[in-house]
């Protein structure tokens, strides 16, 4: 024989999926979001963006090259999620010292300290904004009107979001449906009309993207489905009680980090669990947490701190909620 | 909705380039070399010795057990020797060698092509007959054909299911037969149902063969108790568990066999052999199987005699492309790779794949993302990035509660990992491992 053929064993052909393909899929998905960002957002939000992106590159290079001293792997495109996810929870205005903060603690700590992609245990973009958001209260929570591609990035006019809103409202006593004369209403908060971090108003382009993730199978419906769902019936729940004290579940779904966290955060391969029944009993942990951090905590938005609590008990979850095995007795 | 199985499944590239060709039939060889262990379960004892004569469907090896096989010469001629050789794999194997003469076969074959459609048989003298002529499961697993036919006592059999599923990405011979002897094939399921004392079989055909469906449901109204189901198009849809899943909605329990839940399997060929042994006397001496592969020049489907080398099937199909980087016996995800083809077709050759050299490179393994992939599309609901995490670590016994012997080695996780992990390769030896302390347990 004039050939020497190779010998391994079975399967002999591999679907030809990559770390890349996913990675890459999952930035095309969050295009729209970064789209209506640019342009509600105007040069700030591409500042931010840039800033973030180029910092976590950056970061995670110098990290994994002079402190663990390994082959950098910066080409996976796992720091360009982390990047954009950053710039996607902060106010478009956002100071870029403080950016530079964020990405060292989110890539940093978030993600190099444990090992690098695929060891770490909290979202690393999350970790980063949480960080932030306790060290720099003023400047994350100062956001920027959505006045379109013209607003100036230094001093740009600011205001509250429609979450943080109610919550003041309702503290001074006054009934919800008063207040919600005072925010925009459900087709605007869909479009992104409304003050907020930078990627997280545009409902629409998030969904856009969530579509797109689906159809290419990066990620499975389990875990958006269970957090949003869990929302909604809990929100409808405590609504239903007491229409005047809680609000309605488009409401909920449709203001703050939301569908930014279920769609890109809690959907991270690394941090959320393996199996469908325990994305399911995460998603779920995500929705109730949500609720009751933005309903009875001091925080009028959650999402951020409930996925993170859930990160933290993934590998439990993992132990503990194995798939259902095939010829296992159906309960 | 088609039917298909319940957990997991992948949907590789068909690739069935063959499935046009008519099967051909490929010349005799000037020498056959017949191992005396082509099924599972104890190698057969060899009969002859050099210097004897032979004729076509004679018996040169005896079954020398319950589970095993008899082998029977698929030429006629002279016995040149019967000596260890290199099989497929690499190892040595004893194998009787046989000069062709002629083609002279034992006048007890009827070599016409009439359809005999009278089941004169009664159940007993079926499955003597099944085993006399060495009939195995042709579809790969080669496990002896008369021993599943054999019920267990305390055990019913209710229904019997044909695997035409053809699951395997390339191979066609399977769709060939059952375009080109679909009489035979239900008249050979009408034979088993008889030895299983069943009134119901159900033969299940993956849809991406519409004509084979289409042919095979015309036929069957002519037949009783046979129902054609036509199931998704999923791999592995043709695994022994996933088939009942999907056509009966039965879960086999975890190391049961199939008749637990009232079940006998049988490939579609082996249905195509019984017709052949009980209606014509012919033992299993011939059988078809698929060449095939892009750089090909003619994938095609042929009938051989056991003990042709490999290298004349791929001879006759336009001969070895220039970009061969691996020859696999069997299909894409179970086959097996030769080390030459300087190897005899057997009784379980299902088909020869010959891979361009860049398809057959494997792709560096990267840390898991865990990403969950390979979870989702597991079908026996286990977790392939934990049990490889488990082997390397030798942790047998978390291995064992973890299922590793319930894994069927479909290969769906590595096919699928993005990160391009050996799962299967470290399973597998978790699996060996786990097995070996299982039964010193015993
Ligand atoms: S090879 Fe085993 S572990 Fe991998 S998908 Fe198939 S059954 Fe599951
Ligand atoms: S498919 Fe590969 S990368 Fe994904 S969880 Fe399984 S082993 Fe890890």
């Amino acid at each position: 024989m004039n050939t020497k053929v190779l010998v391994a064993p079975s399967p002999h052909v591999h679907s030809g999926d990559s770390i890349q393909k996913n990675m890459y899929g999952v930035v095309f998905a969050m295009l729209p979001a970064l789209v209506f960002s640019f342009v509600y957002f105007g040069m700030g939000a591409i500042i931010v963006t840039l800033t973030a992106v180029a910092s976590c590159y950056l970061f995670e290079f110098l990290i994994s090259k002079y402190l663990l001293k390994k082959v950098p792997t910066i080409t996976d495109g796992s720091a360009l999620i982390t990047g954009i996810l950053l710039a996607f929870n902060v106010p478009a205005n956002l100071p870029i010292w403080i950016i530079l903060i964020g990405a060292l603690v989110a890539i940093g700590i978030g993600k190099m300290t444990f090992g690098g992609l695929g060891n770490n245990v909290f979202n690393p973009a999350l970790v980063g904004r949480v960080f932030l958001l306790i060290s720099f209260p003023v400047q994350m929570t100062s956001w920027p009107k959505p006045l379109g591609f013209d607003t100036a990035y230094f001093d740009a006019q600011t205001g509250a979001t429609p979450l943080a809103l109610i919550k003041e409202g309702l503290k001074k006593g006054e009934p919800l449906s008063q207040l919600m004369h005072d925010v925009p209403g459900n087709m605007d908060l869909l479009m992104g009309n409304m003050g907020g971090s930078m990627g997280e108003v545009a409902g629409i382009a998030l969904l856009l993207g969530l579509a797109y993730m689906l159809f290419k199978k990066i990620i499975t419906w389990h875990i958006p489905v269970a957090v949003l769902g869990t929302v909604a019936v809990f929100s409808g729940i405590l609504h239903m009680s007491n229409p005047e004290a809680y609000a309605g579940p488009l409401f909920h779904i449709l203001t703050g980090g939301l569908l930014l966290g279920a769609i890109f955060m809690a959907t991270d391969y690394v941090t959320s669990p393996m199996s469908n029944k325990g994305m399911i009993i995460y998603g779920i942990g995500i929705g109730l947490l949500t609720v009751i951090i933005r309903v009875f905590g001091a925080y009028p938005e959650g999402v951020s701190f409930a996925i993170l609590i859930m990160n933290a008990f993934v590998p439990l979850i993992n132990v503990y909620v194995k798939p259902k095995r095939f010829g296992e007795k159906r309960k | 909705m088609l039917k298909t199985f319940s957990l997991g499944g992948i949907h590789p590239a068909e690739n069935k380039l063959s499935a046009s060709s008519a099967i051909q039939v490929l010349p005799i060889p000037e020498t056959v070399s017949i191992p005396i262990s082509q099924h599972i379960g104890a190698p057969a004892t060899p009969v002859v010795k050099k210097n004897d004569e032979v004729k076509v469907g004679q018996l040169i090896a005896k079954s020398s057990g319950f589970v095993s096989a008899n082998i029977h010469s698929s030429v006629s001629g002279t016995v040149f020797k019967v000596d260890d050789i290199m099989d497929a794999s690499g190892f040595r194997r004893t194998s009787i060698i046989i000069k062709v003469d002629g083609d002279e076969w034992m006048e007890t074959i009827d070599r016409s092509e009439d359809l005999v459609k009278e089941i004169s048989a009664g159940k007993e003298e079926i499955i003597k007959k099944i085993a006399e002529a060495g009939i195995v499961g042709l579809g790969g697993a080669t496990f002896p054909a008369h021993v599943k036919l054999s019920v267990p006592p305390g055990k019913t059999a209710e229904v019997l299911i044909i695997n035409a599923v053809e699951c395997e990405p390339y191979l066609t011979s399977d769709h060939r037969v059952m375009l080109e002897k679909g009489d035979e094939v239900l008249v050979g399921t009408q034979i088993l149902m008889k030895a299983l004392g069943v009134d119901r079989a159900i033969v299940g055909i993956e849809n991406n063969k519409p004509d084979a469906i289409a042919h095979l449901t015309k036929l069957a109204g002519n037949y009783k108790g046979i129902e054609i189901c036509p199931l998704k198009t999923q791999y592995p849809q043709g695994g022994e568990k996933q088939l009942i899943s999907a056509t009966i909605k039965r879960e086999i329990p975890s190391g049961a066999l199939p008749i637990e839940v009232g079940a006998v399997v049988q490939n579609v060929g082996t249905a195509l052999a019984v017709y052949e042994a009980v209606q014509k006397n012919k033992p299993l001496f011939e059988r078809v199987a698929t060449i095939t592969g892009k750089s090909l020049k003619n994938p095609s489907n042929w009938k051989f005699r056991i003990g042709t080398p490999v290298k004349d099937l791929i001879d006759a199909a336009g001969g070895l492309p220039e970009d061969t980087g691996k020859i696999v016996g069997g299909g894409p995800m179970m086959g097996k790779a030769l080390t030459t083809v300087d190897v005899p077709l057997t009784k379980g050759s299902s088909g020869l794949l010959l891979l361009p050299r860049e398809e057959a490179v494997r792709k560096e393994s990267k840390p898991c993302i865990r990403c969950g992939k390979c979870v989702s599309v597991c079908p026996m609901g286990l977790e392939p990035f934990l049990l490889m995490v488990l082997a390397d670590k030798k942790a047998y016994e978390r291995l064992e509660s973890d299922a590793v012997m319930d894994c069927i080695e479909c290969g769906s996780c590595s096919f699928t990992c993005p990160a391009n992990r050996p799962l299967l390769d470290y399973i597998r030896l978790g699996k060996g491992k786990v097995g070996q302390i299982m039964r010193s347990r015993k």
